[in-house]
């Protein structure tokens, strides 16, 4: 067991490896020339041949890569060629705003999507399984950054009652002093007490939130309900069934706990896919987060910035799947 | 007559299966109406230029006195900021999402299955070394490479299309790996082995079309997705660029305008939800139809 763990995370390691060699490669292949776009567009060409030196750009690309390793190892990611700041200080801003969208999409893809895929299974080819499937796989359909402007159209411009984007208030944020412990604004004003402020964030999160639960809850409701179906049709279901256990006991811990292991992984996977979405949505909402920091990167060609945000999903996108593979080894059913 | 008999009889348990899946197709009524759905769409993109009250919108041509109308007669679904016929953008939309998701899905394809047989053939040391790639190429979140591949390449159709192949193919191989290595323990690999055919030979023309089937079947179930994915790209800008009229491209030029003109995003939207939907519940069905697992019940 603790062999198979050891050897999943040195496997992680060198995937993680290989995940920014590709990503160095890729960004090293832009047609734009990153030393010019450091200087800024009135530079003259010994300033852009100074800035190349400067970037280390002129060193063959391997050295450039073993650079930018050791770089890596001491948390440094470079600077961003816009506004010349550390990548790694930048993320660290925008983090906490995409972590709480994450966070919050996440627990309720736990909390809705396993009991919608359970009643679905349970009811398999009734009325609630009908409309439970019609809406996953409609939630994974969706375009992400139709529902967020949707939302916006129906609960800003028609009824009024939410708000359009950002994270807090602009009276609230002037009037109030906001405390930051983790970044998290509704966890932190919960923490101080500051019931305004937390009411405040807590509003401009309900579109957001939705926005990027639906395709989660979709996703686990979905694997919950075909994990399940599978288990029930067990012969172990079928005996316990026949002493006459409770169905409640049966479905609730006896087949549940069996589907435990995909459920957990498409939790994982589904944080990616909602990160994923966060990105599409953060710049309808004015959501101060990654997504918003790396499509501005994109636009205008700032690798670094772009390598920090890959570079630190995918750290996150492993993570989660070594967590769910952990999960999966510590049934006793799977020997490793 | 030998020959034909022992075909027949060959074919018997092939065509059997075959009904009891069209059996089955008939029999669930969502994967039916999803099938009609998928099917009308092609035909929809096929005859686009014939149905579109205003072809010419779909390109350079622009009507600025009509500009920002809602849904009439006229224009069925309004039209934009640049007079132009929301209708018929949508319209030729469908030929232009389905076009990119075809070709994005064949050119995974292409990478995919030559890598996932060699890798289930051959074994060793090679299959060690394609498996990792794939795995590194999977650990990437979802729509993060094609982000960063479409925006090194320039944001174009085109680059987003070899973006979503360079990010989508490791699924095709890890799928025909594993049919790979089923098939070549079978008696006719075997055979070819002992008559001295070249391993080259054995790989593509026994074991490539032995595996193709279920790849189709995979294929067709990732259109939605692939769909899905192009709109995002185009939606961020790294897609399609006007004036296509492309409909993640369509839904992005509206964010300027929605509050005031709801027509204009929200019929680009509903069109893409319906082709991803239709090709979900298509593959969902698929699936559950050909898996022995669950086609008892």
């Amino acid at each position: 067991m603790k062999k198979y763990i050891l050897r999943r995370i040195l496997l992680g390691i060198i995937v993680l490896f290989g995940v920014i060699a590709i990503t160095f490669t890729i960004t090293r292949v832009i047609p734009s020339d990153p030393a010019a776009k450091w200087v800024g567009p009135r530079a003259t060409h010994e300033q852009i041949q100074e800035a190349r030196i400067e970037l280390g750009l002129d060193q063959p690309y391997i050295i450039q890569f073993g650079k930018y390793i050791s770089d890596l190892l001491h948390g440094d990611l470079g600077y961003s060629l816009r506004s010349h700041q550390p990548v790694a200080t930048e993320l660290k801003n925008y983090i906490p705003a995409t972590v709480e969208l994450v966070l919050l999409a996440t627990l309720l893809a736990i909390i809705l999507g396993i009991p919608l895929g359970i009643y679905s299974a349970k009811y398999k080819n009734r009325w609630l399984d009908h409309l439970s499937r019609l809406f996953s796989v409609g939630a994974v359909s969706l375009p992400t950054f139709w529902v967020a402007l949707f939302l916006q159209l129906i609960f800003f411009s028609k009824l009024e009652i939410l708000p359009l984007g950002g994270r807090i208030s602009t009276n609230i944020s002037i009037m109030y002093e906001l405390p930051n412990i983790t970044g998290m604004l509704l966890f932190d004003s919960l923490v101080t007490g500051k019931f305004m402020i937390f009411k405040d964030a807590f509003l401009h999160m309900i579109l957001p939130g939705i926005t990027v639960a639906l395709y989660p809850i979709g996703l686990v409701a979905r694997m919950t309900r075909s994990a399940l179906l599978e288990i029930l049709n067990e012969e172990y279901i079928v005996a316990s069934r026949s002493y006459g256990l409770p169905e409640k006991t049966v479905l609730w811990i006896y087949a549940l706990k069996n589907s435990l292991g995909p459920t957990s992984t498409v939790v994982a996977l589904s944080v990616g896919y909602t990160l994923m979405n966060t990105f599409l949505v953060e710049a309808i909402f004015s959501w101060p987060g990654i997504g918003r920091y790396i499509s501005d990167a994109v636009i205008g060609l700032d690798y670094p910035a772009i390598m920090g945000v890959t570079i630190f999903s995918a750290v996150v996108y492993l993570a989660l799947n070594l967590i769910a593979d952990i999960i999966i080894a510590l049934d006793p059913r799977v020997r490793v | 007559m030998l020959t034909k008999l022992f075909s027949s009889k060959l074919m018997e348990p092939k065509l059997k299966e075959a009904k009891f899946s069209l059996f089955l197709l008939n029999r669930n009524k969502l994967t039916k109406i999803s099938l009609i759905i998928v099917l009308l769409l092609i035909l929809i993109a096929v005859i686009s230029p014939w149905i579109a009250p205003y072809p010419g919108h779909t390109d350079l041509e622009v009507n600025p006195q009509d500009k920002l109308l809602p849904p009439s007669s006229q224009y069925f679904f309004g039209t934009d900021e640049l007079g132009r016929d929301i209708f018929s953008r949508v319209i030729f939309g469908t030929r232009i999402s389905l076009n990119t998701a075809l070709v994005a899905v064949i050119l995974s394809l292409i990478i995919g299955i030559p890598l996932g047989a060699v890798a289930g053939t051959i074994g060793g040391k090679i299959d060690e070394l394609i498996m990792r790639i794939t795995d590194i190429f999977l650990s990437f979140p979802p729509l993060l490479l094609a982000i960063a591949i479409a925006a090194v390449l320039g944001p174009s159709l085109q680059n987003a299309m070899i973006a979503i192949a360079i990010s989508w193919w490791p699924w095709y191989t890890r799928l025909v790996r594993g049919q790979a290595i089923s098939l070549k323990e079978r008696q006719f690999v075997k055979a070819a082995e002992a008559i001295g055919t070249s391993q080259n030979k054995i790989i593509f023309k026994h074991i490539i079309p032995n595996c193709i089937s279920p790849v189709i079947v995979q294929a067709s179930m990732d259109m939605g997705g692939v769909i899905l994915t192009i709109s995002s790209l185009s939606f961020l800008g790294l897609g399609a660029q006007a004036p296509t009229p492309e409909w993640g491209l369509m839904i992005s030029t509206s964010r300027n305008f929605f509050l005031n003109a709801w027509w204009y995003s929200i019929f680009p939207g509903i069109a893409i939800f319906i082709t991803v939907l239709a090709f979900n519940l298509l593959g969902d069905g698929l699936r559950e139809i050909l898996d022995p697992k669950t086609r008892k019940n």
